[in-house]
């Protein structure tokens, strides 16, 4: 359960990125974020593993109020949520399945369990094969896959998922697509801001427009709305 | 925040630390070679420091006052003497030594002219002394002036400027070598702490990626302190080599060709384990220092 209330963003440099953001999303929801660039999703989604602070206005996860959070409890709250990006973020350095490891090796998890879960996660995003591989060694749509892998593995309630499938053809984003599905339909809430007009038609989920900094549109089950 | 770590994580960290020394290939040999020389000149300077510490302690012991009693004192009043100086407050020991023990002291440090001074031992012209010692070499000035006031005594000899001249040389060589030590040890830790600051700019992005995993800063943190300590305990390997073989060469063969009375170096056993010891523990507090200091910029995210 997300719950913003009055968000405002101003960045040091002056730029308002959000303009007094209302919003709920309840558990199990599958939400899209849409909205031209620089209007303000990157923001709304950095807000809530707290990359960023807002200026004003309160936001609660899980029952927990970021305005209150401690600077060491956060990676606590990072912990409940699993967080994608357009560039995948992996650690260039470790392996597909040291990646995938690393997350629940920061939560001290025993060695047996991390073995299993991994391997687990590994299989549910069909990279099991490759488990040996380092990220130069594979493709962009298994790099991306690995970084899902990597955001579930420690059974998050909240996954965030910023423009996972800009850098992917349409063929491999439907295949990610197909991962997310997967994970929502086990319970997990899933955030995703996109640019993929066929994606967001296709898969009718609740979208949430955001322009200049405000929600201009939240349907239950919308349409992209812009020309792509 | 405290914490109990689980000790898989500690193995963790180990395995981590252990892997960026090599990872980092010249880096880490830049950062090994600043703590090496900073650390040969840090155990030169000690091991100077300490012997010469130890030869000023020798002198200080055996600083003695002779007080010289008036020509015309009679018996009684050389016990008296003996009993007043033996009142004052710090005295440790006082000895007599008559005119005639003194003469033989005089021809035995003259060598072969000595033979002449054996012609005044029929009319021996030197005074009996007391010879005094200070339970603290520190005191001997305070109370040679006092035994100086009291009667019956012709004068005080304690070398008076080689002591003083002993003690502010003595303060000042240990002031200069702490200072001297204190900069080295500082540019160490800059040294280090810059070259680690490099490789660590590369994994800038690798430390922001962990910490969007949800690991704290202690957790990234561990491996950088153990990277740092490696670092800073194989640049000791060389300085410890050297201070022990050098230190083994100047007791074996320098210092039996010394000959002067108080210029004695100090034993190998203990001083240079105890040395060696200090300056693996400095060099590891140097590779500590350095990397948990850079790693700190790049936590605050």
């Amino acid at each position: 359960m997300i719950v913003m209330k009055d968000i405002f963003k101003t960045y040091n440099n002056g730029v308002t990125a959000l303009n007094g953001v209302n919003v709920e999303i309840k558990q199990g929801e599958f939400v899209y974020i849409v909205g031209p660039s620089g209007a303000g999703k990157s923001t709304f989604i950095r807000l809530m593993y707290r990359e960023a602070k807002p200026t004003s206005g309160s936001i609660i996860i899980n029952d927990i109020d970021l305005g209150e959070l401690k600077e060491r409890k956060v990676p606590e709250l990072r912990r409940q949520i699993g967080v994608i990006f357009q560039d995948f973020k992996l650690l260039p350095k470790l392996s597909t399945y040291e990646n995938v490891a690393f997350a629940l090796e920061v939560t001290e998890e025993h060695p047996r369990n991390i073995r299993k879960r991994v391997l687990e996660v590994l299989d549910l995003v069909g990279l099991k094969n490759k488990a040996r591989s380092f990220p130069n060694e594979l493709s962009g749509g298994e790099q991306q896959r690995v970084s899902i892998a990597r955001a579930i593995v420690n059974h998050p309630k909240i996954v965030i998922a910023d423009e996972p499938t800009g850098n992917l053809d349409p063929e491999t984003s439907w295949g990610i697509m197909r991962v997310f599905e997967e994970i929502n339909s086990r319970g997990t809430t899933i955030i995703m801001a996109t640019h993929s007009k066929e994606i967001v038609n296709t898969i009718k989920k609740r979208v949430i427009a955001i322009e200049d900094g405000l929600i201009v549109r939240d349907e239950r089950r919308g349409d992209y709305g812009y020309e792509a | 925040m405290i914490t109990v770590m689980k000790l898989r994580t500690i193995n963790r960290h180990l395995r981590e630390g252990v892997k960026n020394v090599f990872r980092n290939g010249w880096m880490s040999v830049a950062s090994i070679g600043a703590v090496t020389v900073t650390l040969i000149l840090v155990g030169a300077f000690l091991t100077l420091i300490f012997n010469l510490n130890q030869m000023a302690e020798n002198v200080e012991q055996d600083v003695e006052i002779n007080t010289l009693i008036d020509l015309t004192v009679n018996k009684e009043d050389i016990l008296e003497l003996g009993d007043q100086i033996k009142a004052i407050d710090g005295v440790d020991s006082v000895l007599f030594s008559s005119k005639d023990d003194e003469l033989q002291k005089l021809i035995t440090s003259m060598g072969e002219q000595g033979k002449s001074w054996g012609l005044f031992e029929q009319d021996n012209p030197l005074n009996h002394v007391y010879i005094v010692r200070a339970k603290d070499p520190n005191q001997t000035m305070a109370i040679a002036e006092k035994i100086e006031a009291m009667d019956h005594v012709e004068e005080v000899n304690y070398g008076k400027d080689v002591v003083e001249r002993l003690f502010e040389f003595n303060k000042y060589a240990r002031i200069i070598g702490l200072v001297l030590i204190g900069g080295l040890v500082f540019t160490a830790i800059f040294l280090i702490s810059n070259t680690i600051k490099l490789t660590i700019m590369a994994r800038s992005r690798e430390i922001g990626i962990m910490k969007l995993v949800g690991a704290t800063n202690g957790f990234i943190r561990w491996p950088f302190f153990i990277e740092g300590m490696l670092l800073g305990i194989l640049g000791s390997i060389l300085p410890v080599t050297a201070i022990m073989a050098g230190y083994y060469y100047l007791i074996t063969n320098v210092s039996q060709h010394i000959t002067l009375p108080f210029v004695k170096l100090l034993p190998f056993n203990p001083f240079a384990w105890q040395l060696s010891l200090a300056i693996v523990g400095v060099g590891a507090l140097i590779g500590i220092w350095g990397s948990v200091m850079s790693v700190r910029k790049f936590l605050k995210v």
